[in-house]
């Protein structure tokens, strides 16, 4: 499976990565052998076989609805990099490339 | 409703998506609680915080929960369903993805019947799947949304509650429809007990996707319009977006796949953002969750122990109590059935407890600013109460006031009664003394009645009422009055 140049930078912008037309050719090829390997699952005869998306055949595997202890405080913010109030501060969240019909 | 788009020959096509925060005690993949408020970052594990090597295990009481709503409206549930990851770039998920359902969801299928002004139109229901909450992000700047904002403060203790999906078909054609189908899916949650279903609070929220065509042409391009938090605020937003998208195609423009948000003060929808295709999410089925497949034994223990549902408690209302349709809706509207039936129970005359509900207990209740179910009143009150007016004690004007102490928790009915000295005066002799009075006081009122006019009673009545502090039997005042003026 050989990919197009635009779908490497599809995959890119779902990614949000900011990929230069250098990168993009030097990826292309590198993605394609990636789907290539992977390609060649088709080769086994499985017209019997129904799809899964496990190896390990379980199935119904459950919790009762019965509460246990959360992370104290401290350590579920320990590993964030940066807080404020007791919360998660994070980059802004959409950016001003916001279009519609209107605006 | 979607009056313009009629008068234009243009035709809102709806669907909505519905969100039901489930009533379980914990989280759909961990057992971190559900409770609400409280300090931010403080009900969280390593499971839905995302932090590596944690693996998500289903709730079992959710899915039951999912089950119960499928079959409730009249769906299918699914042999095999599974979760998939739905991934996005906003981080009210810290996994970078939401765990959701995709092509196959726990339920598919049924139909909602929604009532309008207009009659009754069946609604049918695509889908019910499972997914989890996402956390609650605060939008630091000056604007408080996400628009402008400089940075997010994210909160996680919501991140995993459970969350059913319910998605209709796009068969809803106005805003009042939107509405009661709103309505209707919320009664049906409700009696199910599967969660608060509280619009305000969020604990129930609704989507809506709008978009307006002409009758015989393919449906127009649909905006999807959020943060509506009362059925109120879902009609007004739905009307706002099919005016202006009529507008817009009038005005030769196309309306855009996209998201729009609510504005409630402003009144208006506005661009939040261009609406990513399906495939943008790129789903796929999470590998850390295995396929839920529920026991058909268990479908139907779950099925056999569905509680009777609004639509069939409205039958039997109408049917068994001669009650009107409106009667029926408007106790339904007010949460007060339960109430109703239990006085009906306890020996109250279906007319009078209807009566008394609908008119006094929703006045009292909107007057002290409850909702009326919230009022601690019991169907044995109200059968005491109607009682007391169906024996003769109290008039029903009076009723209203025990009413009211009843409520305050000034006691029964009975004592209430008792203790103000409210029951009503039947006894002729003590009425006819205070007649003769009222008859020498006006005497010009008197002479009227004897001239023929038999109206000018009524101020002599009123004046016997008033002098009995409105317990006086108005009955009984009106028969010695006419004794005494010779008209009878």
């Amino acid at each position: 499976m050989s990919l197009s140049s635009e779908d490497v930078r599809h995959v890119a912008r779902l990614a949000r990565l900011d990929l230069s037309d250098e990168e993009v050719e030097a990826l292309r090829p590198q993605l394609s052998d990636i789907l290539a390997y992977a390609e060649q699952v088709g080769e086994v005869a499985t017209a019997d076989v129904p799809p899964t998306a496990h190896p390990y055949g379980l199935r119904n595997v459950y919790r009762e609805d019965v509460p246990v202890d959360p992370l104290p405080h401290e350590e579920a913010m320990s590993t964030a990099p940066a807080a404020e109030d007791g919360r998660f501060r994070v980059p802004r969240i959409v950016g001003p490339d916001v279009t519609g019909e209107d605006g | 409703m979607t009056t313009a788009a009629t008068a234009t020959g243009f035709q809102a096509v709806i669907g909505l998506e519905v969100h039901v925060e489930l009533a379980t005690r914990t989280k759909m993949f961990c057992g971190c609680r559900t409770d609400f408020g409280g300090d931010p970052n403080v009900r969280t594990c390593p499971v839905c915080l995302g932090q590596p090597g944690s693996l998500p295990v289903v709730n079992r009481g959710a899915v039951e929960s999912a089950i119960r709503l499928g079959l409730a409206l009249g769906g299918e549930v699914a042999p095999s369903s599974q979760f998939h990851r739905k991934n996005y770039f906003y981080p009210d998920m810290p996994k970078n993805y939401q765990i959701s359902q995709y092509d196959v969801p726990i339920c598919s299928g049924g139909v909602l019947e929604v009532t309008t002004s207009h009659g009754t139109t069946l609604v049918g229901i695509t889908r019910v799947h499972m997914e989890e909450d996402t956390g609650k992000s605060l939008h630091a700047g000056t604007s408080g949304r996400i628009q402008g904002a400089e940075y997010s403060l994210v909160d996680y203790n919501r991140a995993g509650i459970p969350l059913l999906e319910v998605v209709s078909e796009p068969d809803i054609r106005s805003a009042e429809e939107a509405q009661a189908y709103l309505t209707e899916l919320r009664a049906i949650v409700l009696a199910l007990g599967i969660s608060d279903a509280k619009l305000e609070e969020g604990s129930m929220r609704c989507d809506a996707n709008v978009s307006v065509h002409r009758p015989g042409e393919p449906f127009g391009a649909r905006a999807e319009v959020k943060n509506m938090n009362s059925v109120r605020s879902l009609g007004r937003a739905i009307a706002y977006e099919v005016d202006r998208q009529v507008a817009l195609v009038q005005a030769g423009g196309t309306v855009v796949l996209q998201t729009r948000h609510w504005d409630e003060d402003r009144g208006a929808t506005s661009t939040l953002r261009v609406k990513e295709t399906l495939e943008d999410y790129r789903y796929f089925p999470d590998p850390d969750l295995v396929a839920v497949e529920p026991e058909p034994a268990w479908i139907e223990e779950l099925r056999a122990g569905l509680p009777e549902l609004p639509a069939a408690i409205r039958r039997r209302l109408v049917d068994a109590h001669r009650l009107s349709a409106e009667q029926v809706a408007t106790l339904a509207g007010a949460g007060l059935i339960p109430v109703f039936e239990e006085a009906v129970a306890a020996g109250s005359p279906p007319v009078d407890a209807v009566n008394l509900l609908t008119n006094d207990v929703i006045a009292l209740a909107s007057e002290r600013g409850f909702d009326p179910a919230d009022l601690a009143l019991t169907g044995a009150q109200l059968a005491e109460l109607t009682g007391l007016v169906t024996d003769g004690t109290l008039s029903t004007k009076l009723a209203r006031e025990v009413l009211g102490d009843v409520l305050a928790g000034r006691g029964t009915p009975r004592e209430v009664v008792a203790e103000r000295g409210l029951e009503q005066i039947s006894d002729t002799s003590e009425l006819a003394a205070i007649c003769d009075e009222v008859i020498a006081a006006q005497a010009d009122a008197a002479q009227k009645v004897r001239d023929g006019n038999r109206k000018a009673v009524g101020a002599l009545v009123g004046a016997v009422m008033r002098a009995t502090q409105g317990r006086a039997n108005p009955r009984v005042v009106n028969q010695l009055l006419m004794e005494r003026l010779d008209r009878c």
